[in-house]
């Protein structure tokens, strides 16, 4: 049908008005709104709810948000920030989640499942990297061996909006991932924004056929090769300006190097505060937690985020099996990077960047790695 | 437990301020489902009837700061058959414990009118330096709900969900921005025992660690990172030197930048 070669231009407005055909199907609307100093991702109701004009700053252990004081066009811009604190799988895989609940009854007892109909998400605003994240996670929670009921339910009937990259920040390195700054498929449609300060348009790519009925009603137009040429520039500029990079062996480097001693120069400086575990928009691991009522008559098994950086996660009969810094840290890197690959198919990273700027101590990733090559096997 | 009978709740005070008690009370929804599956026997905060023990659970608050306490804590253990220890004065010796480094009989002479009515040891300890703990609840003060947790778990014969991890976890869970990176403001986050429900950096403002070291910590690390930020010895110092002072991680690190 090639319907995903098909790119359209449209205004602003017609921005708006996306939006509000979205959310008139019956959408939940998720997208980027300012909270905290910070970019994050909820509930969003109209574009004005969308921050306009804002630009991040990210370095190991930094992230600051500033409103644009540049160029007009850079001023009115809705997306020239990148990634922030929070990632889409916080509502596909929630942070804390009730499995079930069981009630006593006499001398036996009932499980009820929960209830609550999950709701149809639209993610509004997902950038390149991020599009990879969930296609990744699809493979962790959705493939032949093992299916995640809630995540594939959710993930099924959600929607995807992507939108390209035109900036870039110095924790990024998408690049090297080939994982960005331009959404490769994955998306219902995809936008690239031109914000020159004189014509604010966007160029929509439709991904899917739920995408291409979504543009129903909104004026868009056949995209000529100079809009097409304008964005393709603000994309390129985003990975001109990319300098950090990932090993291109990062799998082979860490296959090889289990025992290489700078894994404790590293747990020197790691906090094994999880910190890179929780805002990886990978990550999936998870522990269960029950609960009873004081009486003890009602229980609820609940799951909630854990990290391969917490004592009580490699837990077993004993005590737990990876008790230093050293070891949670390898092992989290190595699973990521290089295992990943062997289990899903893929590497685990998509070079968001995340890890590195949400790490209090800013610990780099893709420094470890190439400490790990230069002494290393 | 024997099943014809409530379990018998003693709540006791050692050197404290009586907030972690008052949490107790403080439970106000949940007070009366609390008071229906416990005779509650002792807790002079609450009722001045007394109960004779020995007792099913004892709480007990407040640090050792005196000789008779150290008598006092004693009998408690003697008559308790689960002793859980609550909040900070009790698991590490409280913002009391300040006074470890410092000659008590200056700081008596400074403070009191009449000093020889003191009659004080010259530290501040835990519950656990003097009597077999077998559960510590942290916090400057306790949580309740992990308070109502641990009473549940108690009571129900399971292990209480309370984690030892990092304060950081709670943060992202509940979606709260690390003001430490977005803002550069010291947090003593990553390397204190989650459990308060991110307080103060849900309220825009650093950790002061008041659930004392985590599991693992690595304050050598965040201290390094602190004075990056900004900060000097005598600020990194003055942060471990808080509520949980006593906690042997936040001691050693404090004493680093001494």
């Amino acid at each position: 049908m090639g319907t995903e070669t098909l790119k359209y231009v449209i205004s602003l407005s017609e921005v708006g008005k996306l939006l509000g055909n979205i959310k008139g199907q019956g959408f939940h609307v998720v997208g980027p709104v300012l909270a905290d100093g910070a970019i994050i991702y909820d509930t969003i109701h109209s574009i004005e709810d969308l921050p306009s004009g804002y630009q991040d700053e990210q370095e190991g252990g930094h992230y600051r948000l500033k409103k644009s004081t540049g160029r007009r066009g850079e001023r009115d811009a809705l997306f020239r920030y990148t990634v922030g604190p929070s990632s889409w799988k916080r509502f596909l895989f929630p942070p804390e989640q009730k499995l079930w609940k069981a009630v006593r009854e006499g001398k036996s007892f009932s499980i009820e499942s929960p209830k609550e109909k999950p709701p149809r998400y639209a993610f509004f605003g997902v950038r390149p990297c991020e599009v990879s994240a969930l296609k990744i996670q699809d493979k962790v929670f959705c493939n032949n061996d093992f299916q995640d009921k809630g995540y594939a339910e959710k993930r099924k009937k959600s929607l995807v909006i992507a939108v390209n990259c035109t900036r870039s920040v110095s924790t990024c390195f998408c690049r090297s991932m080939d994982t960005g700054p331009k959404a490769n498929g994955g998306f219902d449609l995809a936008l690239t924004e031109i914000s020159d300060g004189k014509n604010h348009r966007f160029i929509v790519e439709v991904g899917s056929k739920k995408g291409s009925k979504l543009l129903k009603g909104i004026d868009h137009t056949l995209a000529e090769r100079h809009d097409l040429s304008s964005a393709a520039a603000r994309v390129n500029s985003a990975k001109r300006a990319m300098k950090r990079q990932m090993p291109k062996d990062a799998a082979k480097i860490l296959s090889k190097n289990s025992e290489h001693p700078h894994w404790k120069d590293v747990a020197a400086r790691c906090l094994n505060c999880a910190n890179c575990t929780m805002v990886c928009p990978t990550c999936f691991c998870s522990t269960v937690e029950d609960t009873t009522s004081l009486s003890g008559d009602v229980a609820e098994r609940w799951r909630r985020w854990d990290s391969c950086f917490t004592v009580d996660f490699s837990y077993i009969h004993g005590g737990p099996i990876r008790r230093d810094s050293a070891a949670r840290y390898r092992q989290w890197l190595t699973h990521k990077l290089s295992s990943w690959h062997d289990q899903f198919g893929t590497s685990g990273c998509t070079g968001c960047g995340r890890c590195i700027t949400w790490c209090p101590v800013g610990i780099d990733i893709t420094e470890e790695i190439k400490a790990l090559q230069k002494g290393g096997k | 437990m024997a099943k014809n009978r409530k379990p018998k709740l003693a709540v006791w005070k050692f050197s404290s301020c009586d907030g972690c008690q008052l949490s107790l009370l403080d439970c106000e929804d949940e007070l009366l489902a609390v008071a229906d599956s416990v005779e509650i026997a002792y807790f002079l905060e609450a009722s001045r009837a007394e109960i004779a023990g020995p007792y099913d659970i004892s709480l007990v608050e407040g640090s050792i700061t005196t000789p008779h306490e150290i008598e006092r804590i004693k009998k408690v253990r003697a008559q308790s058959r689960a002793l859980i220890s609550i909040g900070a004065c009790a698991t590490v010796g409280g913002i009391q414990a300040l006074k470890n480094y410092r000659n008590v009989d200056d700081l008596i002479m400074t403070v009191y009118a009449h000093p020889e009515y003191i009659d004080t040891l010259t530290t501040s300890t835990a519950i656990a330096d003097h009597v077999t703990v077998d559960f510590e609840l942290r916090g400057c003060p306790i949580n309740k709900e992990q308070l109502l947790e641990l009473i549940n778990a108690t009571l129900n014969a399971r292990k209480p969900n309370v984690s030892q991890h990092s304060q950081c976890i709670e943060c992202k869970l509940a979606g709260t921005v690390c003001v430490m990176v977005s803002q550069g403001k010291p947090c003593l986050g990553p390397i204190t025992q989650a459990g308060c429900g991110n307080v103060c950096p849900r309220c825009d403002r650093g950790c002061y660690g008041c659930f004392g070291p985590k599991e693992t910590p690595n304050p050598a690390a965040l201290s390094t990172r602190m004075k990056e930020l900004g900060l000097s010895d005598r600020e990194v110092k003055h942060f471990y030197r808080l509520f949980n002072t006593g906690a042997p991680a936040f001691h050693d690190e404090g004493n680093a930048h001494e």
